[in-house]
């Protein structure tokens, strides 16, 4: 209803074709907005001013460990910074980064809709998300946190320091999180377009849907876990202390019942956009719809099953080890399914290099690597070994720095005309996105022979033996840090130019592309009709209601 | 392929690493063949099929079962060859052979100690014979940390209130790195030891004379370490007060009346024969309840005990 209200306020206030960003001004207009677009784009800035924080962290990190011993800092402050880096750019950044901000810009119009289910809910999510970050935030006044973003206990509930703050921040946002998921669902359960069945829905919305499947039932055990911390840290009630009686391993279960779900989080909605990204720049329809479909909903539900495969040296029984070892073999398969079918897409293709399909398939190459360097990870005998060292960091920087940021930067890259109705200069985002890959691998490769050579994770100090890969990272973040900031420029400066972009720059066959760029405010003039499918791309596109008397689907 | 592997993983030194390296060797060429695969099938279709004009008309393939079915089968065949394959290294490092030696680890913040079946002690440089299996049975005192060797390919945490176990038959004489590797606060990264294999030779010296700690350490100390770690403590005081047994402040050079009316001066050869003899004289007012120390405390112990004694004046 209130979208309704708003409709009609800033509708017929400002002129019936006035767009969403000019329909009202002034502060004031955008902080009480229940606009998904606002919303989306106060997330999206919300998101990268903390991506720049979090990096910065990183560069520093970086260059402490351009020698062993002290370079820039000591060791307590190298440990708050790696903590803080590891929390914001989780909780803050990748987590709400693909759904909070392009989600929620982008579902309700790819839906056909007019704004989410529950707009008021979009906005109270939003507004937990700030109290959570700046909760966040305040422990650096009251001691940092140096316990790493996975809060191990008993080291955690004995440490000193902002450690009951940063726990309650991610409760925190913890809410935000569920509530964004539970409008994604309702909206699309409710508010696609007439005509418009779950399998001629664009894979971005499965995406989003198997996203917030997961933060509705992962989130919650999150969120009780962290009570028990705060609680066992404040009145001395004995969980996961075992010198108050508690079980120390047991904080290791709960913490990753839900964390090993959120890596889903964080990977599910990255190959959503890429599943979108890659038929527009191929001009062709997406290769295996249902398998890609299925396979992120398989994904999402495999993925409760498997936490355990981060603790096989915490001492669990042989039997445990193997069926959870067993599991997240199961994962892989859906993934690899994944990329083939992304690669069978661009075969036989109209194969358009813009910097959106340059970042798909930085993407693609990143996540191969990703992906397949998660096997060592999962077969017990090579984790055994490569637990808990660089390998490991390595390992989840490729799949959540390289594979989900750059998904990220490839949705913006696609919808940017959309939400801003300006275009970027083309050429300098594609010489911005090289920079970001190269910075990238020569940041993170090292890592893994450092890992496999035995250098442990969250290590200030180190022995000589591994200086020379040390160096090599920390020159490779400096790349990705220009390609980084060289890309934000890139963005940001074509926001100086006027608008005037087509409603569909890229070719585009799902709805989004119909309303104008930027969208009015209730995204279309008149309630879109679905009339072919998604990705069809055929130069009479047949309509789904003959599509589905053949029984084919896409 | 030895070179590619010590490149990656620095050279094996127990039994059990040869598995882990050829699993990590074949998962390395698997990723390496699958990256360079994707990544040329991407290039050839960016550059054969390249976008010329915008009115490039392309076949719509929606799916194709046969492909389909290939490209999840031949990944699953993959997968659940590399869990068997790790599965079966996991088991043999599991159990460990009833002669295994066994030696008590402890962590804490931020160091290794180490306890011998003989009950002498060492802080972060441990002594094991090459081609004997050694069971370490391992706890920690304050909060979670992890013993990692990488040139055994073994790791495992080390909990407080619980014990872990981990086994392994040392190949290669030499000395070979251990880490802590889990998170422990600001000397988590310098929570490091040593394990020196030695070959039988240098194993007899270890054993007649102690590790280099020990062997450098001054006399005095050498006692105190004694003094505190074998036991003597728990009836004998340093300070004073009476205990099971008479206290060592002051005694050097005391006359004691024994049980048997005698009077004896300690000296050098009385308190090596109270530790080695203990019942030959037993001080008037104790009970002959001393166990012996014979074949426990190397000749540089029995020393380093006198001159202990000797300072606690
Ligand atoms: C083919 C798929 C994957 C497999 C088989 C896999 C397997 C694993 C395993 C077994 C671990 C535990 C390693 C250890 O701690 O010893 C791990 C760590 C991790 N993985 Fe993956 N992974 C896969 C994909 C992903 C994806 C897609 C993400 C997220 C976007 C991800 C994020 C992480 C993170 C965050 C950690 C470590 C967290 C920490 O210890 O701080 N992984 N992975
Ligand atoms: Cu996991």
């Amino acid at each position: 209803m209130a979208s309704e209200n708003v409709m009609h306020a800033n509708g017929h206030g400002a002129g019936a074709h006035a767009d969403y960003l000019d329909s009202t001004k002034g502060l004031w207009s955008w902080l009480t907005t229940v606009d998904h677009k606002r919303i989306g784009l106060m997330y999206l800035w919300s998101v990268v001013f903390f991506m720049i924080t979090g990096g910065l962290l990183a560069l520093l990190i970086r260059l402490e460990l351009l020698t062993p011993g002290p370079t820039i800092m000591d060791a307590e402050l190298y440990n708050r910074a790696f903590t803080l880096h590891g929390a914001i750019m989780t909780f803050l950044v990748i987590i709400p980064g693909i759904p909070a901000a392009l989600g929620n810009f982008i579902l309700p119009l790819l839906l056909g809709a007019k704004d989410v289910a529950f707009p008021r809910l979009n906005l109270t999510s939003y507004y937990i998300y700030v109290v959570g970050a700046l909760m966040a935030l305040s422990t650096l006044i009251l001691g940092g946190v140096d316990t790493g973003w996975t809060f191990y206990t008993p080291y955690s509930s004995t440490t000193g320091g902002g450690v009951s703050m940063m726990v309650l921040a991610a409760f925190v946002l913890g809410f935000s999180s569920i509530f964004t998921g539970v409008n994604f669902i309702a909206t699309i359960h409710k508010m696609r377009a007439p005509g418009m069945g779950w399998f001629e829905l664009p894979l971005f919305a499965w995406g989003m849907y198997a996203t917030a499947l997961i933060q509705i039932l992962a989130t919650p055990v999150l969120g009780i876990t962290l009570l028990l911390l705060v609680m066992e840290r404040v009145l001395s009630v004995g969980i996961f202390d075992p010198n108050l009686g508690g079980d120390p391993v047991l904080f290791q279960h709960f913490f990753w019942f839900y964390s090993h779900p959120a890596v889903y989080i964080m990977i599910l909605p990255a190959m959503a956009i890429i599943s979108e990204v890659i038929p527009v720049f191929s001009k062709k329809t997406i290769f295996g719809y249902k398998a890609i479909a299925f396979s992120s909903v398989a994904i999402a539900l495999l993925g409760f099953l498997v936490w355990a495969h981060h603790m096989f040296t915490a001492g669990m029984s042989l039997f445990a080890g193997a069926i959870f070892s067993f599991i997240t073999f199961f994962i892989a398969v859906p993934s690899a399914i994944k990329v083939f079918n992304w690669i069978a897409t661009m075969w036989r293709g109209s194969i358009s290099m813009k910097a959106p399909m340059i970042h798909a398939i930085n993407f693609l190459l990143i996540f191969t690597i990703g992906g397949l360097t998660g096997l060592f990870l999962a077969a017990l005998s090579t984790d055994v070994h490569l637990h808990d060292t660089y390998f490991v960091v390595a390992h989840f920087h490729y799949v959540m720095a390289g594979s989900n940021m750059i998904a990220l930067l490839a949705g913006l890259h696609y919808w940017w005309p959309k939400m801003f109705g300006r275009m970027y200069n083309e050429r300098m985002a594609a010489i911005a996105a090289a920079l970001i890959f190269i910075g990238f691998n020569a940041t993170f490769l090292p890592q893994f022979l450092m890992g496999s050579r035995g250098m442990p994770r969250r290590y200030y100090n180190y022995l000589e033996q591994f200086q020379e890969l040390h160096v090599l990272s920390t020159i490779g973040s400096w790349i990705l840090a220009f390609g980084l900031f060289m890309c934000l420029a890139v963005l940001l400066a074509s926001l100086r130019g006027k608008k005037g972009v087509a409603s569909n720059p890229w070719g585009g066959k799902t709805l989004e592309w119909e309303a104008l760029s930027p969208p009015i405010t209730h995204n279309f003039e008149d309630t879109p009709v679905l009339v072919h499918g998604p990705y069809d791309y055929r130069p009479q596109p047949v309509p789904v209601v003959v599509e589905r008397e053949q029984g084919v689907t896409h | 392929m030895t070179w590619f592997r010590d490149f990656l993983l620095g050279t094996p030194a127990a039994t059990h690493a040869s598995d882990v390296d050829g699993l990590y060797i074949f998962i390395t060429l698997l990723t390496i063949f699958f990256f360079f695969f994707n990544g040329a099938l991407i290039f050839y279709a960016a550059k054969r099929w390249k976008r010329r004009s915008d009115d490039e008309v392309t076949p719509h393939i929606t799916h194709d079962t046969r492909l389909e079915l290939i490209w999840s089968l031949i990944p699953l065949a993959v997968v659940m060859l590399i869990f068997f394959w790790g599965f079966k290294g996991y088991v043999s490092a599991w159990v460990a052979p009833n002669d295994a030696m066994e030696i008590v680890v402890t962590g804490k913040k931020w160091l290794w100690e180490f306890e011998y079946p003989d009950g002498t002690r060492a802080l972060n440089d441990l002594h094991v014979p090459v081609n004997k299996p050694v069971k370490l049975i391992m706890h920690a005192e304050d909060v979670i940390h992890s013993f990692y060797v990488p040139a055994f390919r073994l790791k495992r945490d080390v909990l407080p209130g619980r014990y872990t176990e981990m086994w392994f038959t040392a190949t290669e004489p030499g000395v070979h790195q251990v880490y802590c590797t889990e998170y422990c606060g600001k000397g988590h990264s310098d929570m490091l030891a040593r394990i020196y294999v030695d070959t039988p030779e240098e194993y007899e010296v270890f054993l007649r004379e102690g590790d280099e700690q020990v062997r450098k350490m001054p006399l005095k100390d050498l006692g105190k370490l004694v003094y505190e770690n074998k036991g003597c403590a728990t009836c004998h005081s340093i300070d004073g007060t009476r205990g099971q047994g008479p206290t060592f402040k002051g005694i050097w050079g005391k006359m004691e009346r024994g049980t048997d009316g005698k009077e004896h001066v300690v000296d050098e050869n009385y308190i090596r024969e109270s530790i080695l003899v203990p019942n030959a004289v037993v001080v008037q007012g104790y009970e002959p309840i001393m166990p012996t120390f014979q074949g426990l405390l190397r000749e540089r112990e029995l020393l380093g005990m006198i001159e202990y004694i000797k300072s606690l004046q």
